[in-house]
């Protein structure tokens, strides 16, 4: 099982390096959020995948998967999330006043 | 246990929640970020002093012991740049009330700045490493905000750059947590060390080290500061003088604390990486400082010798060049929040970024020019100023371990320092003065901000021997990681 989510991990990060050296600021973004949810999934996937209970006292369950990797992926969740929230804001914004989508034409113009 | 240590993190995040509801009234915040910023000072002189007298001191959230709650500690490292950056920031907040303007300032400006500080005092406190990556998070968000407040095109286009590389360092930092968390189970940064102990620090241990280094050195711009100079030329100057002197410092404090605490065990694997990346890194800063022709570059470039100079510090690794490092990187805080505050004076008062459309000031602005002249000799290390003790302590150790080639780059990047800063000094103040009509400004509080930080230079250079027998107790606990983790991990 870890084998195929290290894959799919694996898949996830090609794609957004992928659209993260992309022209479009569009793609830049939804490259890094992909990241994001390919290092969350890693974070999951490396505390071990082993069957057990949720984590929740009230099932009187034997054993019960690890609950601390679960706590650092809804806190880096939320983190990026608002990162993502002002990345596109920030796009748009370049977009309005800028008056282009291409990191290339961003560059090259001067004062 | 001692809740002093949480103070330092509270206050600012107390102070930036009340300035949220105080938007339009510009006097009133300033007086409660002063305040704010003053008893900072206050409290960062207690813990130092008690560090001093008492030892490491500790501080476990809610009462769960270590490694299952979070834990803060205060040893004499975190303290002392506790310390310095409350005093940088403090004058650079005194800075900001002259030139930050009203626009910015109505628009939550001391918020963010407090946000900021929130940021970097909680990740030089932290003894967590995932608590580490949120105050690294705290502080960056704010300086997203901080750089792209105004909204000026250059700020919009250098905005996007600098979120998408720290995006990038996030989540390669999390991606390293996770590793790290894998192979040895804990989190909490003396446990780490205990567990990598144990573990011997076998090959996957390396790895994960080496990606640590590559996280950190891109928030600190170690070798990998591509991203800085463009960067940090786009806020003003006051935002910049913020960055320059704290940011990247944080992440010099990270690479200190994970290769003196944590990864230890092969500096056979670890140590060479970072020796070529520091001297790449001075030669590449050096190169960038002679050939740019406007003050923000340069002053960017010299941001980045500095990094590589501390780095140089660590890579070598004897007690006395660590000490050298820690005397160094507290005299780099001050000097550089000093170097942009003036830079930004020079701007304002020239009324262009250029050097070549400046000459003569020094007529009219002597004060400002004599200011200049003396820190660019105290950044280079002239004897009786602040860069002198940590520089030879540096350089002696490097070259009692026989690592000539980077001793004589460390001595080679302090002439283009020199030259540099000398090439502002002679353009801008001395020669004739231009055709055009300078601007009229009011620079006295300006003025008076830079002279106090000034003192505090020279003051810091002369009694270096005073100053040193704190520094050498932030040294100790580099040199011998034990004592970091018999302090938290005692019950």
């Amino acid at each position: 099982m870890e084998l195929i989510m290290a894959v799919a991990v694996g898949i996830l990060f090609t794609i957004g390096v992928y659209l993260i050296l992309s022209k479009s600021l569009l793609r830049i973004v939804l490259g890094t959020s992909l990241l994001t949810h390919g290092v969350h999934l890693l974070l999951l996937t490396m505390a071990g995948l082993k069957k057990g209970a949720a984590p929740v006292l009230g099932d009187n369950a034997k054993t019960y998967v690890d609950p601390l990797p679960q706590a650092l992926i809804l806190t880096s969740i939320v983190i990026s999330f608002g990162v993502t929230a002002f990345y596109f804001v920030l796009a748009y914004r370049s977009y309005q006043t800028l008056g282009t989508d291409e990191i290339d034409s961003i560059k090259e113009e001067k004062e | 246990m001692s809740n002093l240590l949480v103070l330092p993190i509270l206050i600012p995040l107390c102070t930036a929640v009340i300035l949220i509801f105080l938007k339009e009234r510009i006097r009133l915040q300033r007086w409660i970020s002063s305040a704010s910023g003053l008893l900072n000072i206050g409290i960062a002189a207690v813990l130092v002093s008690r560090v001093h007298d008492k030892g490491i001191q500790t501080l476990q959230m809610g009462g769960w012991s270590p490694p299952y709650g979070i834990v803060f500690v205060g040893d004499m490292l975190a303290s002392l740049l506790l310390l310095t950056a409350s005093l940088v920031s403090f004058a650079i907040l005194l800075y900001s009330f002259r030139s930050i303007g009203e626009e910015r300032e109505r628009f939550y400006y001391y918020t963010f700045f407090h946000f900021l500080l929130v940021g970097v005092y909680g990740s030089f406190l932290t003894g967590d490493i995932f608590n580490l990556f949120v105050f690294f998070e705290v502080m960056l968000i704010s300086s997203y905000a901080l750089i792209s407040i105004g909204g000026t095109k250059l700020q919009l286009r250098e905005t996007s750059k600098y979120l998408l590389i720290n995006i990038v360092s996030s989540t390669l930092f999390v991606a390293a947590v996770a590793y790290l968390y894998a192979a040895v189970g804990t989190l909490n940064m003396a446990h780490l060390s205990q567990r990598i102990a144990e573990a011997g620090q076998d090959g996957v241990l390396n790895v994960i080290a080496i990606l640590f280094l590559i996280v950190f050195s891109l928030k600190a711009g170690l070798f990998l500061f591509y991203w800085l100079p463009g960067s940090y030329s786009a806020p003003p100057a006051a935002v910049r003088a913020l960055f320059g002197a704290l940011l990247t410092k944080v992440g010099l404090y990270a690479i200190i604390r994970t290769f003196t605490l944590l990864f230890v065990n092969d500096p056979g694997f670890t140590q060479p990486w970072i020796t070529w990346m520091a001297a790449a890194t001075m030669i590449l800063g050096g190169l960038g400082a002679v050939a740019y022709q406007d003050i923000p570059r340069i002053l960017n470039y010299n941001v980045i010798i500095s990094v590589g100079f501390v780095a140089f510090g660590l890579a070598v690794g004897t007690p006395d060049s660590l000490n050298g490092a820690v005397f160094y990187l507290l005299h780099d805080m001050l000097a550089k929040a000093l170097m942009f505050i003036l830079g930004g004076i020079i701007i304002s008062a020239a009324g262009t970024e250029h050097l070549k459309n400046m000459g003569g000031m020094i007529r009219k602005y002597p004060l400002i020019g004599w200011m200049f002249f003396i820190l660019a000799l105290a950044l280079v290390g002239i004897p009786p100023l602040s860069g002198f003790a940590g520089k030879v302590m540096i350089i002696r150790g490097g070259l009692d371990t026989g690592m000539l080639t980077l001793s004589l780059i460390g001595l080679a990047s302090s002439f283009l320092v020199l030259y540099s800063l000398m090439k502002v000094f002679r353009l801008a103040f001395w020669g004739n003065e231009p055709e055009k009509e300078l601007p009229k400004v009011n620079l006295k509080s300006a003025s008076a901000v830079a002279a106090g930080l000034l003192v505090l230079v020279i003051a810091m250079g002369i009694g270096a021997e005073w100053v040193y027998t704190y520094v050498s107790q932030a040294g100790d606990i580099l040199v011998s990681p034990g004592l970091y983790i018999e302090a938290v991990m005692k019950e």
